[in-house]
């Protein structure tokens, strides 16, 4: 355990991990009881790497997203009962229910968008970058994108692009092992993801994608780094999608040994074990962050379930400004 | 009085709205040094230096992508993607992120965001830097589309698409923006504030038999046959649509309310033309004074070809415009 690091701090990474479990879970319930209309990508597994890079953000940073991109939401402070409602295509969700799951978006806590389309967050974080260094703040943006996205032209034109212009962005490749179906070693030779950072002249580091502290430890280089002038870091996380591509993806492709292999390395039992050994977080306390959360989740689907839906007419509205 | 070129007006649309709005920067390929291929932003980058006018690598999605990237964060870019077929480099920053963020995020956010670029064919550019597309743009929702026909179009609509807080593409073409063996097409420049509103038609040449609804380049083209036709004695009212989103449908039926006829002179392939929506709108809306059927001049279903006797075919002119009117 790192001695440096406050305890408040390891609290609450663990607090959002666990948030981003539970109200993922009850995601996947909703969606398979058809509360939750179109498609569904969880982040399960995978918890370590928002919580860890986002604990590193300031509120006035900013972040892209994922179609998978309810744990970014989240970690960057989202507000759970309007993102459920934003699930359940209600008037009251982040996008007056416009957008649902890939799209949830809150410009004002720095959420530039879960986006649909794989790779496309890599050039507009860019963009969030540059207009920081024109408006000469010290804001710095994360940029989440899966495996998958690193196969996509957009991935290098946005990072040479962030490179030439040394612009302060984190590209934070969560890398699951899957693209939709498709295995990282089928689509790309390349080892370690975060390698293809030499092909820009920037910094990569690849570190356990299911150890938060690993994560946060070299989010936070990476954004000092960014913060400083000196450009965008490539940061590769290793970790494991627990459940399909989409909700109700029978994920054929997936030998069963690697499935239990990697649920032995759940990052938030992991985090939670080392956080009681150490005395970090005493049991009770752990029960209670657990129990608030319940509720908390309860309460988003309630919220989300009286909430209304948009009248009809709302869908010629927003077109243009 | 000083004559305005095109390529003058957009260096001054450009530079005026730097001058008043902080938040305007410029991105885009070869803008630093040239000011683009055809200059239009020379002498910006030594105004404005480097925190204002960014040279990017060819990455037309890199360019779109930060443009909307910044003005999702406050800033308002113009990025320029060079020649109009280039968006197919950038097709999803177009068609997924920049024309429906707004939308997708609930109305919460604006995107002010001025592409420009060149488009038309006219200079044996070949079939890819030479089309139009604003068919394909056409089809995009969240996106206003900007088509000058002269020096002060292109300086007043171009002012306008900076300060609008929606996506505007402005594209300029190739045979205005170029300079013409026989010296460059001018116009008298305007001082002071020059500002054209977006989605107002203007008519350029008041006449009774005929109404010629036409865009950018075409624009000179109808007004040329209209002088032809007039010693015919037929008298042809010009429409410049100046912009196809928003569509000055009320100037267009007014127009026909007047003249009874209607021909469409638009250089996108014909099956994909604004000229297809338009004709809709008056059968729709102004049926009962049409005297006679509507007439499209486009260019055919066909890419841009190469050598000028075909180009010069392949492309709306006047005669092919008068041989509609006389029909």
């Amino acid at each position: 355990m790192k001695g440096m690091m406050k305890k408040t701090k390891l609290i609450d990474m663990y607090t959002v991990m666990l948030r981003i479990r539970m109200f993922e879970e009850r995601v996947a319930k909703e969606f398979a009881d058809g509360n939750i209309p179109g498609f569904c990508h969880l982040y399960i597994g995978e918890e370590a790497v928002a919580a860890g890079v986002c604990a590193n953000l300031k509120p006035t940073d900013y972040i892209t997203s994922t179609h998978r991109g309810h744990g970014h939401a989240i970690a960057k402070g989202a507000s759970t009962n309007r993102m459920m409602a934003e699930l359940f295509g209600r008037k009251t969700g982040y996008n007056n229910g416009k957008g649902g799951s890939m799209h949830v978006a809150d410009t004002g806590i720095g959420i530039l968008g879960a986006n649909g389309i794989v790779g496309a967050g890599t050039v507009i974080a860019g963009g969030a970058a540059l207009s920081a260094l024109v408006r000469g703040t010290d804001q710095v943006v994360a940029c989440f994108l899966g495996d998958g996205a690193t196969n996509n032209g957009r991935f290098h034109e946005g990072v040479n692009l962030a490179a030439c212009l040394q612009l302060p962005v984190i590209y934070v490749i969560e890398n699951n092992l899957y693209a939709e179906s498709t295995r990282i070693t089928d689509s790309c030779r390349v080892k370690d993801l975060a390698d293809k950072a030499a092909a820009y002249g920037i910094p990569g580091v690849s570190v356990d994608g299911n150890d938060v502290l690993a994560v946060y430890e070299a989010a936070g280089e990476a954004v000092n780094r960014a913060r400083k002038g000196k450009g965008p870091t490539i940061l590769e996380c290793k970790t494991y999608r627990w459940r399909g591509h989409y909700e109700g993806d029978p994920q054929v492709y997936k030998p069963k040994s690697e499935v239990e292999e990697w649920l032995k390395k759940d990052p938030i039992s992991r985090l939670q074990k080392q956080l009681i050994e150490t005395g970090i977080m005493a049991e009770q306390k752990a029960d209670r962050v657990k129990q608030e959360i319940i509720d908390e989740v309860e309460r988003a689907v309630k919220f989300a379930r009286e909430s209304p839906f948009p009248d009809p007419e709302e869908a010629l509205e927003g077109v243009y400004a | 009085m000083a004559e305005l070129s095109f390529r003058m007006a957009v260096t001054r649309a450009v530079d005026e709205e730097m001058a008043r709005d902080p938040n305007v920067i410029l991105l885009g390929e070869d803008v630093r040094i040239w000011g683009a291929p055809r200059t239009e932003f020379r002498g910006l980058y030594d105004k404005y230096g480097p925190k204002r006018v960014f040279d990017t690598p060819i990455s037309e999605a890199a360019i779109v992508g930060a443009a909307i990237g910044a003005a999702a964060t406050g800033l308002r870019p113009i990025a320029n993607i060079m020649f109009a077929n280039f968006l197919g480099m950038c097709g999803d920053e177009l068609i997924n992120q920049l024309t429906q963020m707004r939308y997708m995020f609930g109305g919460k956010i604006n995107l002010p965001v001025t592409l420009t670029g060149y488009f038309g064919a006219g200079l044996s550019a070949a079939a890819q830097h030479s089309r139009t597309l604003t068919g394909l743009l056409l089809s995009i929702p969240g996106l206003k589309i900007v088509v000058p026909s002269g020096p002060l179009e292109a300086l007043g609509l171009l002012k306008s698409a900076i300060r609008d807080d929606n996506p505007v593409i402005c594209l300029h073409h190739a045979l205005l923006l170029s300079r013409p063996k026989k010296g460059e097409l001018t116009e008298e420049e305007p001082e002071g504030e020059y500002i054209i509103p977006l989605g107002k038609a203007a008519v350029k040449r008041e006449g009774g038999d005929v109404t010629v609804v036409a865009t950018a380049a075409m624009v000179r083209r109808a007004l040329s046959a209209a002088d032809k036709l007039q010693q015919k004695g037929i008298s042809v009212e010009v429409v410049d649509l100046r912009t196809l989103v928003p569509l000055d449908k009320q100037t267009i039926i007014d127009s026909v309310k007047k003249t009874g006829r209607l021909v469409i002179m638009d250089e996108e392939v014909r099956s994909a033309s604004v000229a297809g929506q338009i004709a809709a709108i008056i059968a729709e809306e102004a049926f009962d004074f049409l005297d006679a059927p509507i007439k499209r001049v486009c260019a055919p279903d066909t890419p841009v070809p190469y050598s000028p006797v075909l180009e010069k075919f392949w492309m709306p002119d006047e005669d092919k415009l008068i041989k509609a009117i006389l029909e």
